[in-house]
């Protein structure tokens, strides 16, 4: 196997620039909610990564810790994303924005 | 040979990352997320952490996907706004711009000299290797010999974390009888 640690850094941070775009570009919180996710994901990557290449076992008990930390956020954001949708009645983030006059 | 599948399952993972920022609609991006999150699973095993890769599915993939979708479907956000899905012209060329700063910024920082082959440790049975780090072993019996001896604390704190989470969603997502009160008073 040729593949070193560089190449899956590299996917890695593609993957984060990537979830960096969705964040930017998109209107709708769901989304973005999902592209955070995705950022998440490619620092797990890059855990795992560093923890096979360094040999030792503490970068895959991090991911570990980091997905338990994930699925409680993202059912805490869920719930507020579902709050403001009946308050507001929309997700889109153009619409959300009456702290910002 | 794992070198084909890396390429493989870079690719797959990175295209579903990118269809699910450009598809208009949420439900697609949600199912794109499957497969890019299925495929960062499978660099997990090509990175022998067979654990996590069952992990990564389980919950990301099983659990967190079909929390969304639920909340997709529940809101039903797909009426109407197909025409508003992205921002203005500047907002996207500027979000273009920085994505390709950082990507070539990234490229060019980690394709230098490859680091040399890894070994594979032995399996961690003695405690003196918990002052050195816990040898890198494939096994998940050494997921739970960490996390009772190392990791005990943070371990402890992730539980007391979901429970938290878990009230705080309860009272978050609770119906307007708070609310409507103050806005009474």
């Amino acid at each position: 196997m040729t593949i070193g640690l560089n190449d899956f850094l590299i996917v890695a941070g593609l993957l984060f620039a990537v979830g960096l775009l969705g964040v930017t570009l998109r209107q709708n919180t769901l989304v973005i909610y999902m592209s955070l996710e995705l950022m998440l994901n490619a620092v797990n990557l890059a855990f795992v990564a560093f923890s096979r290449y360094n040999g030792t076992m503490d970068g895959n008990l991090f991911v570990f810790f980091i997905i338990t930390v994930a699925a409680a956020e993202v059912a805490l954001g869920l719930a507020i994303i579902v709050a403001l949708f009946r308050r507001r009645q929309s997700v889109m983030v153009d619409q959300l924005n009456s702290l910002s006059h | 040979m794992l070198d084909i599948l890396f390429y493989v399952f870079s690719a797959i993972t990175l295209i579903a990352a990118v269809l699910m920022i450009l598809t208009p609609s949420a439900v697609n991006g949600a199912f794109s997320m499957i497969v890019a999150f299925l495929g960062t699973a499978a660099l997990f095993v090509l990175l022998e952490a067979y654990f996590l890769a069952i992990v990564q599915v389980v919950v990301y993939a099983g659990a967190v996907m079909v929390l969304f979708l639920f909340i997709i479907m529940l809101l039903d956000v797909e009426k109407g706004e197909g025409s508003t899905q992205y921002k203005d012209k500047l907002t996207i060329g500027a979000a273009a711009v920085g994505f390709l700063l950082v990507a070539v910024l990234v490229c060019s920082a980690f394709s230098g000299a490859h680091l040399p082959e890894p070994t594979l440790a032995a399996v961690a049975e003695n405690p003196q290797a918990l002052e050195a780090g816990i040898p890198f072993t494939t096994s998940s019996k050494s997921f739970g010999y960490s996390l009772f001896t190392k990791y005990m604390l943070p371990f402890q704190v992730a539980g007391f974390l979901l429970l938290a989470a878990m009230i705080g969603v309860i009272v978050v997502s609770k119906k307007h009888e708070v609310s409507a009160e103050s806005d009474n008073s």
